[in-house]
């Protein structure tokens, strides 16, 4: 059974009806037994970072993330999810996780596009990913598949080592993270057609070497 | 660098597609259940559902539509018309659906924008925006109208002020169709488009005339839009969502092009 960790009674439907199209048995829940238990999760993310990381905490949800993910069982984390497993984000100077050292940053507002003119924050809509290290998890993802973003902020992992994949708006900034056990994504693979329902399939058969 | 995005809108009227779609095999397809998927295996980047169900008994056989979708596409796709308050925000939402847009019941009350992103955060709300030209005032400084009733009301709102204050209080999207471009297929609105585009940071769709690639290469580089909704042009066939790519494509505007 794959648990994905619903923490704030957002729309986590995406995900799961994703993860059920590809023929795997999931449950969107927030009890801790069940996610202790569960074979593998994953940890979607819904709002700003500041309120995520208080729901998690209230429901107890922030240890029994660390667990799982020291238990050795893979761990997927999506979007805001993937921010709040660094050790701090920048949105509400909130503390996080710290699954992995390093902060989450905003855009800088001054980014600008090929021909000069300003880009526009959020980075919403289609994007390539340029793999860095190769991995189990995008072993179906091709130079020109690209995935679906909606974000302002972005993980900045202080090890180059767990950088996976990176994406290019005006800056380059970590789009897919990961080491050991866990593999995290900015973009939302649920929403991201072929290549991204392709990620998910690869991430519940994936049995990491650690 | 980020793509272009190429969105089909359907009319969805009591659960069917209005008119019905005829693709290149002559086939009327009415259920939008059927369309989203086969838009979104013809390469569509995103959809958008524009329900104009005129009772609101019936608004819930939209969200078996939406359910339906949700669990056929896995693309973002978004939902509008009779959207009033947050609760028909909260059901859109819940039944599958990554955005929801708000239009003429933004204009009269403007709180729901504020309320939905609050309440589900400012990705989730897109405000579309009825446009006509007119002459400039000290009213209407920009010469573009907001206007409801498919044009024919005229709200004494300047369309740049709204899409700015819109912005502020949440929206995080806007789509903008001109209503004087609407159904020509002479192209889209580029001056009303890159106006506000060019002064909002928030992403612009823009809406209303297309008729052949040619315009949608137009509003994605001189209407400096991020987006391009496209109706008739492909739902009776005379373009493919692949073709109008390749074309932008070629133009060297970026699209997606692997899906």
């Amino acid at each position: 059974m794959i648990a994905i960790i619903d923490y704030n009674a957002g729309n986590l439907t995406s995900v799961a009806r994703a993860v059920s199209h590809l023929g795997f048995q999931c449950l969107v829940t927030n009890d801790l037994e069940k996610i202790r238990n569960a074979e593998r999760i994953i940890f979607p993310g819904v709002g700003a970072a500041g309120s995520a990381m208080e729901s998690l905490k209230q429901f107890g949800l922030d240890t029994a993330i660390r667990d799982v993910f020291e238990a050795g069982k893979p761990v997927l984390g999506i979007c805001v999810g993937t921010q709040i497993i660094m050790a701090h984000s920048d949105e509400n100077d909130t503390p996080c996780l710290g699954i992995f050292k390093g902060k989450t940053r905003a855009f800088p507002t001054d980014i600008r596009s090929e021909d000069g003119s300003p880009l526009k924050i959020p980075h919403m809509g289609w994007n390539r990913i340029h793999i860095r290290k190769a991995h189990p998890v995008l072993a179906d993802v091709g130079d020109a598949d690209e995935f679906y973003f909606v974000h302002g902020f972005f993980p900045a992992p202080e090890d180059a080592e767990h950088v996976i994949a990176e994406t290019d708006y005006d800056i380059h900034f970590a789009s897919v993270i990961g080491f050991e056990n866990i593999i995290a994504t900015q973009f939302h693979p649920e929403k991201s057609g072929r290549p991204g329902l392709a990620l998910l399939k690869n991430f519940c058969e994936w049995e990491p070497a650690c | 660098m980020l793509s272009k995005r190429i969105i089909p809108c359907l009319d969805v009227r009591e659960g069917r597609t209005t008119k019905g779609i005829k693709f290149k095999d002559n086939v009327d397809i009415g259920d939008p259940v059927e369309m989203a998927r086969m838009y979104y295996e013809a390469g569509a980047d995103e959809i958008v559902f524009y329900d104009i169900t005129a009772s609101h008994e019936k608004r819930n056989i939209m969200i078996d539509v939406v359910r339906r979708v949700a669990e056929t596409i896995f693309i973002p796709f978004s939902v509008g018309g009779g959207i009033r308050t947050v609760e028909d925000m909260r059901a859109v939402l819940l039944a599958g659906a990554e955005k929801i847009s708000v239009n003429s019941a933004a204009v009269k009350n403007p709180g729901i924008i504020s309320e939905g992103a609050k309440a589900f955060g400012s990705q989730c709300v897109v405000l579309g925006m009825d446009v006509k030209q007119v002459e400039k005032s000290t009213k209407i400084p920009s010469g573009y109208e907001i206007v409801i009733n498919g044009g024919r009301t005229y709200m004494g709102i300047d369309a740049l002020e709204w899409a700015t204050e819109a912005q502020n209080i949440g929206a995080g999207e806007i789509c903008l169709n001109s209503i004087d471009a609407d159904g020509t297929r002479d192209g889209y609105e580029l001056t009303l488009t890159a106006l506000i585009s060019q002064n909002v940071d928030i992403p612009v769709i823009a809406s209303g005339g297309a008729g052949k690639p040619e315009h949608l290469a137009d509003v994605l580089r001189q209407g400096k839009a991020d987006a391009a909704l496209i109706a008739s042009m492909v739902h009776y066939g005379t373009y493919t969502v692949s073709e109008i790519k390749s074309h932008l494509e070629g133009e060297g505007i970026s699209v997606r092009s692997s899906w």
